[in-house]
Protein backbone atom coordinates (compact mmCIF):
# COMPACT_ATOMS: atom_id res chain seq x y z
CA UNK A 1 0.00 0.00 0.00
CA UNK A 2 0.96 3.05 -0.80
CA UNK A 3 1.86 5.40 2.00
CA UNK A 4 0.75 9.20 2.97
CA UNK A 5 4.01 10.43 2.18
CA UNK A 6 6.57 9.20 -0.02
CA UNK A 7 9.87 10.39 -0.17
CA UNK A 8 12.83 8.55 -2.22
CA UNK A 9 16.36 10.40 -2.96
CA UNK A 10 15.06 13.82 -1.68
CA UNK A 11 17.19 16.60 -1.44
CA UNK A 12 17.24 19.90 -0.74
CA UNK A 13 20.16 22.03 -1.43
CA UNK A 14 20.35 26.31 -0.47
CA UNK A 15 23.10 27.74 -2.35
CA UNK A 16 25.72 25.61 -1.95
CA UNK A 17 24.49 24.20 1.60
CA UNK A 18 23.18 20.64 1.42
CA UNK A 19 20.34 20.78 3.84
CA UNK A 20 18.91 17.42 3.15
CA UNK A 21 21.11 14.88 1.28
CA UNK A 22 19.19 11.74 -0.65
CA UNK A 23 16.51 10.58 2.08
CA UNK A 24 14.24 8.40 1.52
CA UNK A 25 11.12 7.64 3.66
CA UNK A 26 7.72 6.25 3.60
CA UNK A 27 4.94 7.39 6.16
CA UNK A 28 2.34 5.20 6.65
CA UNK A 29 -1.21 5.94 7.42
CA UNK A 30 -2.23 6.31 11.44
CA UNK A 31 0.98 6.03 12.18
CA UNK A 32 3.26 8.84 14.46
CA UNK A 33 6.32 9.04 12.34
CA UNK A 34 8.88 11.40 14.08
CA UNK A 35 12.91 13.10 12.76
CA UNK A 36 15.09 13.62 15.07
CA UNK A 37 18.42 14.96 14.85
CA UNK A 38 20.58 18.15 16.44
CA UNK A 39 20.07 21.55 15.21
CA UNK A 40 20.76 22.07 11.39
CA UNK A 41 20.32 17.97 10.77
CA UNK A 42 17.26 18.89 8.00
CA UNK A 43 14.47 18.01 9.80
CA UNK A 44 12.90 21.55 9.45
CA UNK A 45 13.28 21.85 5.73
CA UNK A 46 12.14 18.14 5.03
CA UNK A 47 9.08 19.53 6.91
CA UNK A 48 9.21 22.37 4.61
CA UNK A 49 9.26 20.22 1.56
CA UNK A 50 6.00 18.04 2.90
CA UNK A 51 4.76 21.56 3.64
CA UNK A 52 4.70 22.31 -0.19
CA UNK A 53 6.30 25.35 1.11
CA UNK A 54 9.76 25.27 -0.01
CA UNK A 55 10.45 23.24 -3.17
CA UNK A 56 12.65 20.52 -3.50
CA UNK A 57 15.89 20.65 -5.22
CA UNK A 58 15.65 16.84 -6.48
CA UNK A 59 14.12 13.25 -5.98
CA UNK A 60 10.93 12.56 -5.62
CA UNK A 61 8.52 13.44 -3.12
CA UNK A 62 4.38 12.69 -2.73
CA UNK A 63 2.10 13.52 -0.52
CA UNK A 64 -1.28 11.97 -0.53
CA UNK A 65 0.34 10.56 -4.15
CA UNK A 66 0.01 14.01 -5.34
CA UNK A 67 3.22 16.18 -6.10
CA UNK A 68 3.92 19.15 -3.81
CA UNK A 69 5.04 21.04 -6.99
CA UNK A 70 2.49 20.81 -9.05
CA UNK A 71 -0.99 20.59 -6.78
CA UNK A 72 0.22 22.28 -3.44
CA UNK A 73 -3.05 24.09 -2.71
CA UNK A 74 -4.83 20.45 -2.90
CA UNK A 75 -2.30 19.07 -0.55
CA UNK A 76 -2.36 21.53 1.72
CA UNK A 77 -5.96 21.37 1.78
CA UNK A 78 -5.67 18.45 3.54
CA UNK A 79 -2.66 19.18 6.02
CA UNK A 80 -2.11 20.38 9.06
CA UNK A 81 0.85 22.34 10.21
CA UNK A 82 2.42 23.03 13.89
CA UNK A 83 5.46 25.26 13.12
CA UNK A 84 8.53 25.57 15.24
CA UNK A 85 7.55 29.35 15.56
CA UNK A 86 4.69 30.93 16.98
CA UNK A 87 3.03 32.51 13.98
CA UNK A 88 -0.55 33.22 15.30
CA UNK A 89 -1.91 36.57 14.17
CA UNK A 90 -1.76 39.19 16.77
CA UNK A 91 -4.52 41.06 15.48
CA UNK A 92 -7.48 38.32 16.36
CA UNK A 93 -8.56 36.45 19.74
CA UNK A 94 -8.31 32.98 19.97
CA UNK A 95 -11.62 32.13 18.27
CA UNK A 96 -10.83 35.21 16.04
CA UNK A 97 -7.42 33.03 14.88
CA UNK A 98 -9.06 29.95 14.18
CA UNK A 99 -11.97 31.54 12.73
CA UNK A 100 -9.69 33.52 10.43
CA UNK A 101 -7.96 30.19 9.51
CA UNK A 102 -11.26 28.53 8.70
CA UNK A 103 -11.69 30.60 5.77
CA UNK A 104 -8.27 30.24 4.46
CA UNK A 105 -9.52 26.64 3.65
CA UNK A 106 -13.03 27.66 2.58
CA UNK A 107 -14.48 26.15 5.45
CA UNK A 108 -18.32 27.55 5.75
CA UNK A 109 -18.96 30.22 8.49
CA UNK A 110 -21.62 27.71 10.25
CA UNK A 111 -19.14 24.58 9.99
CA UNK A 112 -16.02 27.26 11.23
CA UNK A 113 -18.07 28.40 14.11
CA UNK A 114 -18.49 24.81 15.38
CA UNK A 115 -15.17 23.67 14.77
CA UNK A 116 -13.54 26.58 16.71
CA UNK A 117 -15.94 25.72 19.78
CA UNK A 118 -14.64 22.21 19.43
CA UNK A 119 -11.17 22.53 18.98
CA UNK A 120 -10.57 25.47 22.21
CA UNK A 121 -12.43 22.33 23.67
CA UNK A 122 -10.09 19.96 23.00
CA UNK A 123 -6.90 22.18 24.06
CA UNK A 124 -7.95 23.51 26.82
CA UNK A 125 -9.01 27.23 25.64
CA UNK A 126 -12.93 27.41 26.10
CA UNK A 127 -12.71 30.12 28.62
CA UNK A 128 -9.91 32.54 26.90
CA UNK A 129 -12.02 32.58 23.38
CA UNK A 130 -12.33 36.46 23.68
CA UNK A 131 -8.80 36.77 24.81
CA UNK A 132 -6.27 38.43 22.16
CA UNK A 133 -3.20 36.65 21.56
CA UNK A 134 -0.56 38.41 23.31
CA UNK A 135 -2.52 38.18 26.53
CA UNK A 136 -1.39 34.47 26.47
CA UNK A 137 0.98 31.97 28.35
CA UNK A 138 3.40 30.35 25.75
CA UNK A 139 1.83 27.41 26.68
CA UNK A 140 -1.67 28.30 25.80
CA UNK A 141 -0.15 29.93 22.04
CA UNK A 142 1.32 26.37 21.29
CA UNK A 143 -2.41 24.99 22.06
CA UNK A 144 -3.95 27.38 20.12
CA UNK A 145 -1.90 26.68 17.23
CA UNK A 146 -2.44 23.01 17.44
CA UNK A 147 -6.10 23.74 17.21
CA UNK A 148 -5.72 25.75 14.12
CA UNK A 149 -4.04 23.14 12.64
CA UNK A 150 -6.67 21.03 13.36
CA UNK A 151 -9.80 23.68 11.95
CA UNK A 152 -9.57 22.21 8.49
CA UNK A 153 -9.98 18.15 10.19
CA UNK A 154 -6.13 17.22 8.43
CA UNK A 155 -5.39 13.49 7.33
CA UNK A 156 -2.14 14.55 8.04
CA UNK A 157 -1.20 16.78 10.80
CA UNK A 158 2.96 18.01 10.65
CA UNK A 159 4.18 19.33 14.06
CA UNK A 160 7.67 21.08 13.80
CA UNK A 161 8.88 20.93 18.01
CA UNK A 162 5.57 20.94 19.17
CA UNK A 163 6.04 20.93 22.58
CA UNK A 164 9.35 23.29 22.90
CA UNK A 165 9.55 25.49 26.08
CA UNK A 166 6.55 23.73 27.26
CA UNK A 167 5.90 23.22 31.53
CA UNK A 168 5.48 19.23 31.96
CA UNK A 169 1.89 20.01 32.35
CA UNK A 170 1.69 21.26 28.94
CA UNK A 171 3.60 18.93 27.10
CA UNK A 172 1.52 16.25 28.93
CA UNK A 173 -1.64 17.67 27.58
CA UNK A 174 -0.33 17.96 23.91
CA UNK A 175 0.96 14.10 24.43
CA UNK A 176 -2.24 13.27 24.99
CA UNK A 177 -4.25 15.15 22.79
CA UNK A 178 -1.42 13.38 19.35
CA UNK A 179 -2.30 10.23 21.10
CA UNK A 180 -5.84 10.65 20.78
CA UNK A 181 -5.80 12.05 17.31
CA UNK A 182 -3.73 8.81 16.22
CA UNK A 183 -6.54 6.45 18.13
CA UNK A 184 -9.14 8.46 15.27
CA UNK A 185 -6.73 7.45 12.76
CA UNK A 186 -4.56 11.04 11.82
CA UNK A 187 -1.12 10.60 10.64
CA UNK A 188 1.19 12.27 12.49
CA UNK A 189 4.78 13.66 11.62
CA UNK A 190 6.91 15.26 13.94
CA UNK A 191 10.14 16.63 14.99
CA UNK A 192 11.83 17.28 18.41
CA UNK A 193 14.56 17.92 20.08
CA UNK A 194 13.28 15.98 23.19
CA UNK A 195 13.99 12.08 23.45
CA UNK A 196 11.24 10.90 25.77
CA UNK A 197 8.89 12.97 23.65
CA UNK A 198 9.65 10.96 20.74
CA UNK A 199 9.91 7.29 22.51
CA UNK A 200 6.83 7.98 23.94
CA UNK A 201 5.05 9.21 21.08
CA UNK A 202 6.47 7.79 17.71
CA UNK A 203 5.59 4.33 16.52
CA UNK A 204 8.28 4.76 14.22
CA UNK A 205 11.28 7.34 13.81
CA UNK A 206 14.58 8.14 12.23
CA UNK A 207 17.46 9.91 13.40
CA UNK A 208 18.97 12.56 11.52
CA UNK A 209 22.42 14.16 11.08
CA UNK A 210 24.19 16.74 8.28
CA UNK A 211 21.08 15.92 5.84
CA UNK A 212 21.03 12.00 6.02
CA UNK A 213 19.23 9.15 8.21
CA UNK A 214 21.74 7.91 10.51
CA UNK A 215 18.63 4.82 11.42
CA UNK A 216 15.27 4.60 11.51
CA UNK A 217 13.05 2.43 13.39
CA UNK A 218 10.61 1.67 16.19
CA UNK A 219 11.94 3.19 19.66
CA UNK A 220 12.26 0.27 20.98
CA UNK A 221 14.06 -1.68 18.41
CA UNK A 222 16.43 1.38 18.20
CA UNK A 223 17.54 1.03 21.62
CA UNK A 224 18.14 -2.93 21.42
CA UNK A 225 20.12 -2.53 18.47
CA UNK A 226 22.05 0.30 18.97
CA UNK A 227 22.90 0.63 22.45
CA UNK A 228 21.57 -2.82 24.13
CA UNK A 229 18.74 -3.31 26.89
CA UNK A 230 20.91 -1.80 29.82
CA UNK A 231 23.57 0.90 30.63
CA UNK A 232 26.50 -0.10 33.17
CA UNK A 233 27.39 2.96 35.01
CA UNK A 234 31.48 3.33 37.09
CA UNK A 235 33.31 5.40 38.17
CA UNK A 236 36.10 6.54 35.86
CA UNK A 237 39.35 5.86 37.70
CA UNK A 238 42.57 4.50 36.32
CA UNK A 239 41.87 1.19 37.87
CA UNK A 240 38.08 0.52 36.31
CA UNK A 241 39.86 1.61 32.85
CA UNK A 242 42.30 -1.16 33.18
CA UNK A 243 40.09 -3.87 34.56
CA UNK A 244 37.49 -3.00 31.40
CA UNK A 245 40.49 -3.19 29.48
CA UNK A 246 41.82 -6.22 31.03
CA UNK A 247 37.88 -7.82 30.10
CA UNK A 248 38.08 -6.85 26.94
CA UNK A 249 34.65 -4.83 27.92
CA UNK A 250 33.70 -1.98 25.05
CA UNK A 251 33.13 1.32 27.28
CA UNK A 252 32.61 5.18 26.81
CA UNK A 253 34.28 7.73 28.82
CA UNK A 254 32.03 10.88 30.29
CA UNK A 255 33.87 12.72 32.32
CA UNK A 256 33.53 11.45 35.81
CA UNK A 257 32.02 8.31 34.70
CA UNK A 258 32.53 5.11 32.65
CA UNK A 259 29.83 3.51 30.77
CA UNK A 260 29.85 0.01 29.33
CA UNK A 261 26.50 -0.91 27.08
CA UNK A 262 24.90 -4.29 27.71
CA UNK A 263 22.49 -7.06 26.76
CA UNK A 264 23.15 -8.64 30.16
CA UNK A 265 23.64 -6.67 32.48
CA UNK A 266 23.31 -8.75 35.47
CA UNK A 267 26.35 -11.24 34.38
CA UNK A 268 28.76 -8.48 33.19
CA UNK A 269 27.70 -6.38 36.62
CA UNK A 270 28.42 -9.33 38.84
CA UNK A 271 31.91 -9.78 36.98
CA UNK A 272 32.61 -6.26 37.17
CA UNK A 273 32.00 -5.83 41.02
CA UNK A 274 33.97 -8.95 41.28
CA UNK A 275 36.60 -7.94 39.47
CA UNK A 276 36.82 -3.86 39.27
CA UNK A 277 36.93 -3.53 43.06
CA UNK A 278 36.94 0.28 44.78
CA UNK A 279 34.18 1.53 42.26
CA UNK A 280 30.39 2.70 42.77
CA UNK A 281 28.87 0.76 39.54
CA UNK A 282 25.38 0.95 38.76
CA UNK A 283 22.52 -0.27 35.88
CA UNK A 284 20.19 1.44 34.68
CA UNK A 285 17.96 0.63 31.05
CA UNK A 286 19.29 1.93 28.31
CA UNK A 287 17.19 5.02 26.59
CA UNK A 288 16.88 6.74 23.42
CA UNK A 289 18.94 9.61 24.69
CA UNK A 290 21.88 6.70 24.63
CA UNK A 291 21.09 6.07 20.95
CA UNK A 292 21.07 9.75 20.20
CA UNK A 293 24.59 10.37 21.28
CA UNK A 294 25.93 7.33 20.09
CA UNK A 295 25.07 8.72 17.00
CA UNK A 296 25.23 12.45 16.76
CA UNK A 297 28.36 12.59 19.06
CA UNK A 298 27.98 15.18 22.18
CA UNK A 299 30.11 17.65 20.25
CA UNK A 300 27.50 21.05 20.51
CA UNK A 301 25.49 22.18 17.62
CA UNK A 302 25.04 26.22 17.13
CA UNK B 1 13.83 30.83 -10.80
CA UNK B 2 11.22 32.35 -12.89
CA UNK B 3 11.92 35.29 -14.56
CA UNK B 4 10.91 38.44 -12.40
CA UNK B 5 8.78 39.92 -15.38
CA UNK B 6 6.90 36.09 -15.62
CA UNK B 7 3.27 36.39 -14.74
CA UNK B 8 2.54 34.74 -11.58
CA UNK B 9 -0.39 32.62 -10.96
CA UNK B 10 -2.85 34.17 -8.78
CA UNK B 11 -6.34 32.38 -7.75
CA UNK B 12 -9.46 33.72 -6.30
CA UNK B 13 -7.99 32.96 -2.97
CA UNK B 14 -6.03 36.08 -2.84
CA UNK B 15 -9.20 38.03 -1.46
CA UNK B 16 -9.05 36.54 1.42
CA UNK B 17 -5.71 37.71 2.83
CA UNK B 18 -7.73 41.27 1.23
CA UNK B 19 -10.83 39.95 3.67
CA UNK B 20 -8.63 39.43 6.63
CA UNK B 21 -7.27 43.32 6.43
CA UNK B 22 -10.23 44.38 5.77
CA UNK B 23 -11.61 42.64 8.91
CA UNK B 24 -8.74 43.94 10.84
CA UNK B 25 -9.54 47.89 9.90
CA UNK B 26 -12.73 47.85 10.82
CA UNK B 27 -12.09 46.09 14.44
CA UNK B 28 -10.34 49.48 15.06
CA UNK B 29 -12.43 52.12 12.08
CA UNK B 30 -12.08 55.08 14.34
CA UNK B 31 -8.72 55.25 14.40
CA UNK B 32 -8.42 54.36 10.51
CA UNK B 33 -11.14 56.90 9.35
CA UNK B 34 -10.30 60.20 11.47
CA UNK B 35 -6.63 60.63 9.86
CA UNK B 36 -7.80 61.61 6.02
CA UNK B 37 -10.53 63.49 7.39
CA UNK B 38 -8.41 65.84 9.34
CA UNK B 39 -5.62 65.97 6.78
CA UNK B 40 -8.07 67.00 4.20
CA UNK B 41 -9.24 69.75 6.79
CA UNK B 42 -5.38 70.37 7.59
CA UNK B 43 -4.16 70.99 3.95
CA UNK B 44 -7.52 73.15 2.49
CA UNK B 45 -6.92 75.33 5.48
CA UNK B 46 -3.55 75.71 5.84
CA UNK B 47 -1.97 75.70 1.99
CA UNK B 48 -5.32 76.18 0.11
CA UNK B 49 -6.85 78.96 2.39
CA UNK B 50 -3.53 80.05 4.13
CA UNK B 51 -0.80 80.16 1.40
CA UNK B 52 -3.97 80.49 -1.53
CA UNK B 53 -4.77 83.79 -0.23
CA UNK B 54 -0.96 85.23 -1.85
CA UNK B 55 -0.98 82.88 -5.01
CA UNK B 56 -4.92 83.77 -5.63
CA UNK B 57 -5.16 81.58 -9.12
CA UNK B 58 -2.87 79.52 -11.10
CA UNK B 59 -4.75 79.36 -14.83
CA UNK B 60 -7.58 80.84 -13.93
CA UNK B 61 -8.41 78.26 -11.38
CA UNK B 62 -8.45 79.26 -7.58
CA UNK B 63 -5.53 77.86 -5.70
CA UNK B 64 -7.55 76.41 -3.26
CA UNK B 65 -9.33 74.51 -5.98
CA UNK B 66 -6.25 73.67 -7.88
CA UNK B 67 -4.26 71.88 -4.95
CA UNK B 68 -7.91 70.14 -3.83
CA UNK B 69 -7.34 67.47 -6.63
CA UNK B 70 -3.34 67.35 -5.06
CA UNK B 71 -4.26 66.44 -1.79
CA UNK B 72 -6.70 63.57 -2.78
CA UNK B 73 -3.84 61.82 -5.24
CA UNK B 74 -1.17 62.66 -2.44
CA UNK B 75 -3.95 60.33 -0.29
CA UNK B 76 -4.10 57.86 -2.63
CA UNK B 77 -0.06 57.32 -2.98
CA UNK B 78 0.64 57.47 1.02
CA UNK B 79 -2.41 55.60 2.15
CA UNK B 80 -1.26 52.43 -0.63
CA UNK B 81 2.75 52.82 -0.02
CA UNK B 82 2.90 53.21 3.78
CA UNK B 83 0.40 50.17 3.70
CA UNK B 84 2.35 47.79 1.75
CA UNK B 85 6.12 48.79 2.99
CA UNK B 86 5.36 49.09 6.78
CA UNK B 87 2.31 47.42 6.74
CA UNK B 88 3.08 44.26 4.79
CA UNK B 89 6.49 43.99 6.73
CA UNK B 90 5.23 44.03 9.89
CA UNK B 91 2.86 41.30 9.02
CA UNK B 92 5.80 39.33 7.10
CA UNK B 93 8.65 39.74 9.08
CA UNK B 94 7.44 40.22 12.68
CA UNK B 95 4.04 38.76 12.82
CA UNK B 96 5.13 35.99 10.39
CA UNK B 97 0.86 36.38 9.12
CA UNK B 98 2.93 35.52 5.37
CA UNK B 99 4.28 31.72 6.61
CA UNK B 100 0.69 31.18 8.48
CA UNK B 101 -0.80 32.04 5.55
CA UNK B 102 0.97 29.85 2.73
CA UNK B 103 0.48 26.66 5.51
CA UNK B 104 -3.62 26.66 4.13
CA UNK B 105 -4.18 26.41 0.25
CA UNK B 106 -3.30 30.24 -0.08
CA UNK B 107 0.42 30.65 -2.54
CA UNK B 108 2.12 33.06 -1.79
CA UNK B 109 1.52 34.59 -5.18
CA UNK B 110 -2.23 34.87 -3.81
CA UNK B 111 -1.09 36.49 -0.21
CA UNK B 112 1.27 39.32 -2.32
CA UNK B 113 -1.99 40.02 -4.78
CA UNK B 114 -4.08 40.09 -1.50
CA UNK B 115 -2.11 42.62 0.00
CA UNK B 116 -1.73 44.55 -2.72
CA UNK B 117 -5.71 44.93 -3.40
CA UNK B 118 -5.67 45.76 0.19
CA UNK B 119 -3.37 48.52 -0.29
CA UNK B 120 -5.55 50.44 -3.06
CA UNK B 121 -8.67 49.58 -1.29
CA UNK B 122 -6.84 51.82 1.82
CA UNK B 123 -6.68 54.30 -1.09
CA UNK B 124 -10.11 54.20 -2.43
CA UNK B 125 -11.14 54.48 1.39
CA UNK B 126 -9.21 57.36 1.95
CA UNK B 127 -10.24 59.24 -1.42
CA UNK B 128 -13.97 58.06 -0.41
CA UNK B 129 -13.73 59.93 3.02
CA UNK B 130 -12.36 63.13 1.59
CA UNK B 131 -13.99 63.96 -0.92
CA UNK B 132 -17.38 65.01 0.99
CA UNK B 133 -14.84 67.11 2.85
CA UNK B 134 -13.70 68.94 -0.68
CA UNK B 135 -17.23 69.13 -1.20
CA UNK B 136 -18.21 70.76 1.52
CA UNK B 137 -15.53 73.22 0.90
CA UNK B 138 -16.98 73.96 -1.99
CA UNK B 139 -13.80 72.98 -4.11
CA UNK B 140 -14.48 70.18 -6.29
CA UNK B 141 -17.25 69.34 -8.41
CA UNK B 142 -19.52 67.14 -8.91
CA UNK B 143 -20.41 64.28 -10.69
CA UNK B 144 -17.28 64.54 -12.38
CA UNK B 145 -15.19 64.02 -9.00
CA UNK B 146 -16.98 60.91 -8.67
CA UNK B 147 -14.26 59.58 -11.06
CA UNK B 148 -11.62 60.11 -8.23
CA UNK B 149 -13.22 56.75 -6.83
CA UNK B 150 -12.38 54.48 -9.32
CA UNK B 151 -9.27 56.54 -9.75
CA UNK B 152 -7.99 55.76 -6.36
CA UNK B 153 -8.24 52.46 -6.75
CA UNK B 154 -5.71 52.22 -9.95
CA UNK B 155 -3.60 54.07 -8.55
CA UNK B 156 -3.97 52.31 -5.07
CA UNK B 157 -2.87 49.43 -7.58
CA UNK B 158 0.33 51.20 -8.59
CA UNK B 159 1.43 52.87 -5.51
CA UNK B 160 0.79 49.06 -3.54
CA UNK B 161 2.85 47.40 -6.22
CA UNK B 162 6.07 49.69 -6.20
CA UNK B 163 5.57 50.03 -2.46
CA UNK B 164 5.78 45.96 -2.22
CA UNK B 165 8.90 45.76 -4.59
CA UNK B 166 10.32 47.52 -1.73
CA UNK B 167 9.18 45.43 0.74
CA UNK B 168 10.21 42.44 -0.96
CA UNK B 169 13.80 43.39 -1.73
CA UNK B 170 14.43 45.60 2.30
CA UNK B 171 16.70 44.22 4.37
CA UNK B 172 15.01 45.77 7.56
CA UNK B 173 12.36 47.80 8.45
CA UNK B 174 14.85 51.07 8.82
CA UNK B 175 15.77 50.98 5.01
CA UNK B 176 12.17 51.15 4.36
CA UNK B 177 13.12 54.71 5.13
CA UNK B 178 15.01 55.47 1.85
CA UNK B 179 12.30 55.32 -0.35
CA UNK B 180 9.99 57.16 1.88
CA UNK B 181 12.47 60.04 1.79
CA UNK B 182 13.55 59.79 -1.36
CA UNK B 183 10.82 59.06 -3.50
CA UNK B 184 8.08 59.60 -2.26
CA UNK B 185 8.94 62.73 -0.49
CA UNK B 186 10.11 64.49 -3.39
CA UNK B 187 6.84 62.84 -5.47
CA UNK B 188 4.72 64.80 -2.97
CA UNK B 189 6.26 68.30 -3.54
CA UNK B 190 6.93 67.89 -7.29
CA UNK B 191 5.11 66.57 -9.23
CA UNK B 192 2.54 69.06 -10.31
CA UNK B 193 1.07 68.88 -6.58
CA UNK B 194 0.71 72.46 -5.46
CA UNK B 195 2.65 74.40 -8.45
CA UNK B 196 2.24 73.49 -12.51
CA UNK B 197 4.80 71.24 -13.63
CA UNK B 198 4.98 74.09 -16.17
CA UNK B 199 7.30 76.60 -14.10
CA UNK B 200 9.86 73.72 -13.43
CA UNK B 201 13.06 73.63 -16.10
CA UNK B 202 11.91 71.80 -18.84
CA UNK B 203 14.40 69.35 -17.67
CA UNK B 204 12.83 68.38 -14.66
CA UNK B 205 9.43 68.70 -16.62
CA UNK B 206 10.14 65.18 -18.22
CA UNK B 207 11.54 63.54 -15.00
CA UNK B 208 8.77 64.32 -13.36
CA UNK B 209 6.70 62.79 -16.39
CA UNK B 210 8.82 59.92 -16.90
CA UNK B 211 9.25 58.79 -13.32
CA UNK B 212 6.94 60.28 -10.72
CA UNK B 213 3.73 57.84 -10.98
CA UNK B 214 2.01 60.62 -8.77
CA UNK B 215 2.07 63.08 -11.97
CA UNK B 216 0.09 60.78 -13.32
CA UNK B 217 -2.60 60.58 -10.88
CA UNK B 218 -2.46 64.79 -9.48
CA UNK B 219 -2.89 65.02 -13.63
CA UNK B 220 -6.08 62.23 -13.55
CA UNK B 221 -7.68 64.21 -10.38
CA UNK B 222 -7.18 67.15 -11.41
CA UNK B 223 -9.35 66.69 -14.88
CA UNK B 224 -11.42 64.83 -12.87
CA UNK B 225 -12.20 67.38 -10.11
CA UNK B 226 -12.60 71.04 -12.07
CA UNK B 227 -13.25 69.16 -14.67
CA UNK B 228 -11.14 69.54 -17.46
CA UNK B 229 -10.17 66.74 -19.60
CA UNK B 230 -6.44 67.71 -21.18
CA UNK B 231 -5.18 66.03 -24.34
CA UNK B 232 -2.98 63.96 -21.83
CA UNK B 233 -5.59 62.15 -20.95
CA UNK B 234 -4.89 58.92 -22.89
CA UNK B 235 -1.11 58.97 -21.86
CA UNK B 236 -1.46 59.09 -18.64
CA UNK B 237 -3.94 56.24 -18.28
CA UNK B 238 -1.58 54.23 -20.68
CA UNK B 239 1.52 55.24 -18.00
CA UNK B 240 -0.45 54.13 -15.02
CA UNK B 241 -1.54 51.10 -16.69
CA UNK B 242 1.72 50.23 -17.75
CA UNK B 243 3.40 50.91 -14.53
CA UNK B 244 0.57 49.28 -12.38
CA UNK B 245 1.06 45.88 -14.09
CA UNK B 246 5.38 46.02 -14.27
CA UNK B 247 5.37 46.77 -10.77
CA UNK B 248 2.18 44.34 -9.43
CA UNK B 249 4.66 41.39 -11.42
CA UNK B 250 7.38 42.33 -10.57
CA UNK B 251 6.60 42.65 -7.25
CA UNK B 252 5.20 39.36 -6.64
CA UNK B 253 7.89 37.68 -8.65
CA UNK B 254 10.60 39.41 -6.15
CA UNK B 255 8.45 38.09 -2.81
CA UNK B 256 8.35 34.86 -4.05
CA UNK B 257 12.09 34.82 -3.91
CA UNK B 258 12.52 36.32 -0.97
CA UNK B 259 10.01 33.95 1.18
CA UNK B 260 10.18 30.38 -0.88
CA UNK B 261 13.87 29.06 -0.41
Amino acid sequence: MQGIIEADDLTKTYNEMVAVSHIRFSVKKGEIFGFLGPNGAGKTTTMRMIECVSPRTSGALLVFGMDPEKNPAEIKQRIGVVPQETNLDPDFTCAGNLLTYARYFDIPPAEAEKREGDLLAFVALTEKRDVSIDKLSGGMKRRLILARALINNPDLLILDEPTIGLDPQARHLIWERLRLLRAQGNTIVLTTHYLDEAARLCDRLVIMDHGTFLVEGTPADLVRDQVGSEIIEMDNTPEVIACLVDLGVAYEILGEEVQVATDASRELAKTLLDRCKKSRLSTRPATLEDVFLKLTGRTLRE
Amino acid sequence: MPPIWSLPRITRRAGKVWHRNLVVFFKTWKVNFFPPFIEALLYLSAIGLGIGTYVGAIDGVPYIDYIAPAILAISVMNSAFFECTYGSYVRMYYQKSFDAMIATPLSIEDVIAGEILWGATRSLISVAIMLPVLVVFRVISLPSSLFAIPLAFLGGLMFAGLAMCFTAITPSIDTLNYPSFLLITPMMLFSGTFFPLSILPTIFQYVALAIFPLTHIVALMRMATLPQAGALLPLHIAWILAATISFCVISINLMRRRLIV
